[in-house]
């Protein structure tokens, strides 16, 4: 049986790579392209700790198989940053202690970057249900949402 | 000690104390950070393990050799591969485990005795490979009958899980073996005459299920073997010292020749301080020859690493009508899983820690049964006793017509007091959380109908142990940290502020790393709260070696006496005439001259830390109950507890925060469900429901800081002590909220619909 | 295993109809994936309906709406009216897994999953929505509520797939809502889904209703007898009382780790009162 040879996109670099059909988007990211950024967790949808987003689409890259992403778009954590400067959301995070242990934090990083694309002026309400799909078990999730709350605020501020 | 509690920067600032950015923090947020899942050697194979389907079963024989043959297949191993341990007891963070009992839950030797039971492994050249050869090896298994429950284990007619287990701690010691690991006492007074003197007596029988530490990060372990006798290996754990340990027993190598580098955890609160995977890949890498790497799937953390135990408690305490609490009585029985070794000692320890009770009685069971081998869990054993101490407490309240409060404080251990358990308590903070809690406006805040409060306190008395740490100048003048404690949410942080303000040096000077076992003496494992508490005392030592030196180099170079010399606020100071002569000088200027005037420059404090301090809090929650489908929400939730000195106030927050939510969810959703089977049928993120963002508020962590005297900078412990009141101060509010106590836990809405309905309370 | 990405609904008949082994459909693959990974299926054919153009619109047709198999629950919320016509079933929808789920998830995966606790399916049925399949024999349709009829068993014949679903024309003063129970607030599978769809004259009496219950039964139940029930009335507590009855009667459910038997059949008349209310109220202003 012949491996899949797919080209994509990925944080804005073009890639080729092998795959088999049923490798995921996620073992393609973490063991053929080395970007071991996105994490899994539970290989089940479940957890969000291997957000990434796919045509600018928030999705798990457990659920998506990498023979799937042939001429599209992925953007992963480490697409995050520009060169040495850091998101805002990156920046908050730091500073507001927003991760312990830091395993779900690039997957909270890329779920909260999709939501301020989308809504510049979040309520704590919808940053709470559009955050459910990550699991966080280190914070409680306090200064998580008030990291993006408030760099929502200040992106407005511009 | 207090001497050093004012070391700070050369202008008088300190950086301990402050929110600064985590050194780690950056690959953090960017992927770059490595997990145990994220390291990888060229060359290497992948290795899985093959379970037990059964709860319970004997191996009659296991056959590999169809695995063996299978193209990619480069070793199986098996029980055959590890030589039987007799038996020794040693610490595992804060609870006990014996070798004997270790080496068959790496891999099962005469029985399984749980589902998921590892049974052997293989090493293959790709993932979709070793799947397969795990099909090929043929088990035969001969079934027998399962117990699950703790109270079901304990009867004498229970299936019997280990011939050779006699229940220590009984007189007579027991003729027949049992389930019944252990039996524990603590005792003070005379609780019969106390009862006689009680105006008021509750006693209730409560009920916990199983549930999981929940961390996101699966167990992962990379293993290379090299035909010297040494290996090297890379795992996600709370103690690598203690892996090392492990593996060099159950492989039979010298210690010095196993080299463990603890990667970056996602998560353990207590589930990462013993060895799964680890023995196996050193064993498969020996003998594939290549590095073997193997990682957990979700599914096998559930069934095979270490949830906590289920406990049936039963507790008996009496008070005088002006509400002072004159006998306690408690029994508890909790699962061990398939080897001995529940937390029921702390949990016994725990029970009235927070009380300044005269007659005092706890007895606590260990019990096996047929699921996995328990493994600490954040305070471990205290959330279960407590959960059932402070909601007795509660009815007391309620009965007595006394406020929650007021009747802690009455009854509230302070410096002075002898806990049950033995010691005299320092000064500590249990007044001062409950004094933060009445003055907060939650406190006093409107609730509606269905809406209810509840408080609890809760303990943990944390430990300190081995530690060691380095302190390096550099050249340039900055200095390398290197400590011994995996950093599992901040520790780094706290640990360099410390460093910065003992030297003198800025922040962002002080790189701290966690080192890997070659490069530091013994370290006891991040567990027991103790890692922030030790490692600052151990700086505090390294530094003080530093400090003495630069005094030294001082006086041969200003030609100075000792008493001519001192360190403060990063130099060294020339006293007295002297220091019309020669300008101080700062560490960074001791780095440039380091060589001329003797060598680098560093310290090292090894210690077997002392003095931790307990720490209390004491948690209130809001929630409502919709009386129509028994789904709780939580509306409100307030933390104060007592850090002794907050290094870094944030990560102490952190840990508030994060103990509360992982108590609302063992309160309200999370447990083990069990089928008659034994089989565990919620083994994912999906159905073992734990917190997600939109199930919880913000909660708001209020830090109290008596100083530990013990401390140069006065901390406690502070990461276990929030798990501990969540369950009771839930219960209780859902007590305000319905009207009923609920002794069971989960408090699911299934059963929370139920009890309304068999009370009337619901209109369904 | 072989992964195919067919153009066309003839291209994916054929693949599907032509397989020696076991194949399956990949939409979302939000359920197809993680039962790969749990080894609780080895298909050797994927065929991805995904490129097929008919599975991923969305477009008005004869006064309805006809949503391709493929949409997801994300572009279904994105989309301008949608959710002025069938806020039930766009809401119910975007209740599936997480934002990343809704991200990948469709209508069609959701249904053809087999699982009587899909949140978009009681939704669909009290919406009225007709699937259109395509296979080896040509198109047919068929009611949503018939192509489930068990766990896991479906009415499509070998080759067959959803191309899309026709959602019929709303009369004026029409809403729909759907509400679930689940112990948490996100994430859970539905221990039970209620939804409820109506029409009101201008005096605000019900003149038409669906009812669809989910996770009660083996599979997704249309409750002729609780539509019955407020059919006439202008939903007053007796019509309320009448309705929670017969969401009660239509109830098979099962005893497992999600809920009791009993906690089922009392929440299915709970969500199915309060689900009923937000249709009306919505309704009303409409």
């Amino acid at each position: 049986m012949s491996k899949h040879h797919i080209e994509a996109k990925v944080n804005g670099d073009p890639v080729e790579f092998l795959c088999e059909t049923e490798d995921t988007l996620l073992d393609v990211l973490r063991d053929t392209l080395s970007l071991t950024g996105s994490k899994e967790g539970c290989s089940s949808g479940d957890c969000g700790a291997c957000s990434v987003i796919l045509d600018g689409r928030l999705v798990c890259s457990c659920l998506v198989l990498g023979c799937e992403v042939g001429g599209r778009s992925v953007e992963t954590i480490e697409g995050m940053a520009k060169g040495e400067t850091l998101h805002p959301l990156q920046k908050r995070f730091l500073e507001a202690a927003a991760l312990q242990c830091g395993i779900c934090t690039p997957g909270f990083l890329v779920a909260s970057r999709a939501l301020l694309e989308k809504t510049t002026n979040p309520t704590e309400h919808e940053v709470r249900y559009w955050l459910a799909g990550n699991l966080c078990r280190c914070t409680g999730y306090d200064k998580i949402v008030t990291a993006v709350m408030d760099t929502a605020a200040a992106m407005r501020k511009g | 000690m207090a001497e050093t509690n004012g070391h700070s920067q050369a202008n008088g600032q300190h950086v301990v104390g402050t929110r600064t950015v985590r050194p780690d923090g950056v690959d953090k947020v960017t992927g770059r950070a490595r997990f145990g899942a994220d390291f990888n050697l060229p060359g290497q194979l992948i290795g899985r393990v093959l379970r037990s389907p059964h709860p319970h079963a004997r191996i009659v024989s296991i056959d590999t050799s169809k695995a063996e043959a299978l193209p990619g297949v480069k070793a199986v191993i098996t029980r055959a591969d590890f030589a039987d341990q007799p038996s020794e007891f040693i610490p595992a963070g804060e609870m006990m485990m014996n070798y004997k009992d270790v080496v068959r839950n790496v891999l099962a030797r005469e029985k399984v005795l749980y589902e998921g039971h590892a049974v052997a492994a293989v090493a293959a050249t790709s993932t979709a490979i070793a799947r397969r050869a795990l099909k090929l090896i043929e088990v035969k298994y001969e079934t027998l009958p399962h117990v699950i429950d703790v109270v079901e284990a304990m009867r004498p007619d229970a299936p019997l899980l280990h011939d050779d287990l006699f229940t220590v701690g009984v007189e007579p010691k027991p003729e027949r073996p049992s389930n019944i690991a252990k039996r524990v006492e603590i005792k003070q007074g005379d609780v019969e005459a106390g009862f006689k003197t009680a105006d008021i007596i509750v006693e209730r029988e409560f009920k916990t299920a199983p549930v999981h530490q929940g961390y996101i990060e699966p167990h992962a372990a990379l293993a290379t073997f090299s035909e010297d006798g040494s290996t090297e290996l890379w795992t996600t754990t709370q103690g690598h010292y203690i892996v090392r340990a492990h593996c060099a027993r159950l492989l039979g190598l010298d210690i010095g020749k196993v080299r463990v580098t603890a990667t970056e955890i996602g998560g353990g609160f207590g589930g990462k301080t013993v060895v799964y995977l680890e023995p196996l890949a050193i064993a498969l890498s020996r003998k594939a020859k290549r590095p073997v790497k193997m990682v957990m799937s979700r599914e096998e953390v559930f069934k095979a690493s270490g949830p906590t135990s289920g406990a049936t408690v039963r507790v008996k305490l009496g008070a005088t009508k002006s509400g002072k609490f004159v006998a306690a009585f408690a029994e508890l029985k909790y699962q061990a899983g398939a080897f001995q070794g529940s937390p029921v000692q702390p949990g016994t320890m725990c029970a009235y820690a927070p009380y300044d009770i005269e007659h005092v009685h706890v007895i606590g069971y260990d019990v096996v049964s047929n699921r996995p081998k328990v493994a600490a869990y954040r305070a471990p054993g205290a959330p279960i006793s407590e959960y059932a101490v402070e909601s007795v407490v509660d009815e007391i309240a309620k009965k007595l017509d006394i406020d929650p409060i007021d009747l802690r404080m009455q009854n509230a251990a302070h410096e002075g007091t002898k806990a049950a358990y033995g010691p005299k308590f320092g000064p500590i903070g249990l007044e001062e959380t409950l004094n933060a809690i009445r003055k907060t406006e939650h406190w006093n805040a409107p609730l509606r109908k269905w809406q209810g409060r509840g408080v609890a306190s809760g303990f943990w008395f944390n430990i300190g142990g081995e530690t060691c740490v380095s302190l390096t100048v550099n050249e340039d003048g900055t200095v390398s940290l290197m400590a011994g404690t995996p950093d599992i949410g901040g520790l780094r942080a706290s640990l360099a502020a410390v460093a910065a303000d003992e030297l003198g040096v800025p922040y962002d000077k002080v790189r701290p790393i966690i080192g890997d076992t070659g490069s530091l003496g013994f370290n006891f494992l991040t567990g027991g709260s103790r890692s922030a508490f030790s490692g600052s005392m151990a700086i505090v030592e390294a530094a003080k070696q530093i400090k003495a030196d630069l005094c030294a180099r001082a006086g041969k170079l200003w030609e100075a006496k000792p008493d001519q010399v001192e360190f403060s606020e990063g130099h060294v100071r020339p006293l007295g005439a002297l220091a019309e002569k020669v300008k101080p000088m700062s560490v960074a200027d001791f780095a440039k001259v380091a060589g001329k005037t003797g060598g680098p420059i560093g310290g090292v404090g090894r210690i077997n830390a002392q003095g931790a301090g307990p720490s209390f809090g004491t948690h209130l929650v809001d929630l409502e109950v919709d009386p129509e489908t028994g789904r709780t929400t939580i509306l409100r939730y307030t933390v104060a507890q007592d850090a002794g000195r907050a290094l870094h106030p944030a990560y102490v927050e952190g840990q508030y925060q994060g103990g509360a939510v992982q108590g609302i969810g063992w309160a309200l959703n999370e447990e083990y469900v069990y089928g008659a089977d034994g089989k565990l049928q919620n083994a994912g993120f999906l159905d073992y429901r734990m917190p997600v963002a939109s199930d919880v508020p913000m909660i708001d962590a209020i830090l109290v800081e008596v100083a530990n005297p013990k401390h140069p900078y006065g901390v406690r412990g502070v990461g276990e002590t929030p798990i501990v009141p969540p369950l009771g101060a839930i219960a209780n509010a859902m007590e305000a909220a319905t009207g009923i106590r609920f002794t069971e836990l989960p408090m699911s809405p299934p059963k929370v619909l139920k009890a309304l309905k068999d009370k009337g309370l619901s209109k369904v | 295993m072989r992964y195919e990405a067919p153009e066309s609904v003839e291209g994916a008949v054929a693949l599907l109809a032509g397989a020696k082994g076991e194949a399956r459909v990949l939409a979302g693959g939000t359920d197809l994936l993680v039962q790969m990974r749990a080894d609780a299926v080895d298909p050797e054919l994927i065929v991805d309906i995904k490129k097929i153009a008919e599975t991923r619109a969305v477009t008005e047709e004869k006064g309805g709406w006809r949503i391709g198999a493929a949409v997801t629950g994300a572009e279904l919320k994105e989309h301008p009216r949608l959710k002025q016509v069938w806020p039930g079933l766009v809401e119910a929808a975007n209740l599936i897994g997480s934002t990343q789920v809704q991200g990948r998830a469709t209508l069609g995966g959701n249904l053809c999953n087999g699982s009587p606790a899909a949140d978009s399916v009681p939704a669909l049925i009290a919406a009225g929505a007709v699937a259109t399949l395509a296979g080896p024999k040509g198109k047919r349709d068929l009611p949503v509520e018939d192509v489930m009829l068990g766990p896991r068993k479906l009415a499509l014949t070998k080759g067959e797939i959803i191309v899309s679903f026709l959602l019929p024309p709303r009369p004026a003063r029409s809403s729909d809502a759907y509400l679930r129970f689940i112990p948490r607030t996100e994430m859970d599978i539905a221990v039970v889904g209620s939804g409820v769809s109506l029409t009101l004259d201008g005096g605000g009496t019900i003149t038409a209703a669906r009812v669809s219950l989910g996770a009660v039964a083996a599979r997704v139940l249309l409750v002729q007898e609780a539509a019955q029930a407020i059919i006439g009335s202008r939903l007053d507590k007796a019509a309320q009382d009448r309705l929670e009855a017969a969401a009660r009667a239509a109830c098979r459910p099962i005893d497992d780790k999600r809920g009791t038997t009993e906690f089922r059949i009392d929440v299915a008349a709970v969500l199915t009162r309060r689900a009923a209310l937000i249709a009306l109220d919505r309704a009303r202003t409409s």
